[in-house]
């Protein structure tokens, strides 16, 4: 503990601020896009069908 | 002219976008991930203290890049507004909503980083100091443009406001370059300028310039991200819509 620099408490709530709202906005980004492009699958699997039937 | 228009239009051009995002991804993800790690760690474990603002100084590694990839975003932001009002740029309008949000949070965490450094080094978290200030306007900026997107009952309306809105805005981008310039500021003047060799020991800046190339990769890859989802979900609508009006017409037959 007497290793730490000065004022390390701002150094790790800047970098964990900073860091997590990067992976926050990354992961959410990626998984929007993996739902999207699932739903977009499914719609046209499904319009696809009915164009067939019809 | 002539030039700009075609290169515009062949990436207005949704499918034409998807496939450039598809290539572009992966690399803008491993750069991001690649120079990240490397700034960081510099930044925080090789890099030396500074002789007047001690360890506080590593705070910079990530407070510069917020603040570059702030005014960048905004940037981008103005330029879709011109492609959407002048050439009704299909994606213009897409890619702004995409970018708002992601240049809000970079512009929240810049103010938000500068106060974790200003309460050691000035002994206070907030200053109304001009370039404090002229950020915190963009930031607001930035809340007005999503809040007025989603405003309107006609997204067009909203879309077409908000783009306005982020025109207007783009005045404070010069104000928070040349702030410390302008006005005589407690925030210091720009340790790297495009003219003059920089201010600050190259130990330090291989970080920095680590950490900016990092985030700005990242930032791109999540607005790539972002705008092929916005895609998608355009795309699934139309169908969704275009699907509930052939029932409606086989109901009236």
């Amino acid at each position: 503990m007497t290793n730490l620099p000065a004022h390390w408490q701002y150094i790790a709530a800047s970098y964990a601020l900073t860091l997590g709202c990067s992976a926050f906005l990354a992961i959410s980004a990626m998984l929007r896009l993996r739902r999207s492009k699932a739903r977009l699958a499914a719609v046209e699997g499904h319009s696809r069908r009915r164009g067939t039937a019809a | 002219m002539r030039a700009t228009p075609n290169l515009l239009h062949r990436y207005a051009n949704p499918g034409q976008f998807l496939r450039l995002s598809r290539v572009l991804l992966p690399w803008l993800t491993a750069g991001a991930l690649l120079f990240l790690g490397a700034g960081v760690a510099w930044g925080l474990f090789f890099a030396p203290a500074d002789w007047q603002q001690g360890e506080t100084v590593r705070i910079m590694y990530v407070h510069v890049p917020m603040a570059w990839l702030a005014s960048s975003c905004y940037l981008g932001l103005a330029v879709c507004s011109v492609l959407s009002l002048v050439w009704r740029h299909p994606l213009a309008d897409l890619a702004a909503i995409e970018i708002g949000p992601v240049g809000a949070c970079a512009a929240a965490l810049c103010l938000v980083t500068g106060s974790l450094w200003g309460e050691p080094m000035w002994g206070t978290w907030w200053v109304w100091d001009a370039r404090l200030t002229s950020v915190l306007v963009l930031f607001f900026l930035y809340l007005g443009h999503i809040a007025l997107i989603r405003a309107f009952d006609e997204p067009a309306r909203g879309q077409k406001a908000a783009a306005v809105l982020a025109l207007a805005g783009a005045v404070d981008l010069p104000i928070i370059k040349f702030s410390v310039q302008w006005w005589n500021t407690l925030h210091q003047p720009d340790s790297i300028t495009l003219t003059g060799a920089p201010t600050m020991s190259l130990t330090m800046l291989w970080p920095l310039l680590l950490t900016t190339l990092g985030f700005t990769l990242g930032v791109a890859a999540v607005i790539f991200t972002r705008l092929s989802a916005a895609i998608h979900e355009s795309r699934t609508r139309q169908l969704l819509a275009r699907s509930r009006l052939d029932r409606t017409d086989t109901h009236a037959a």
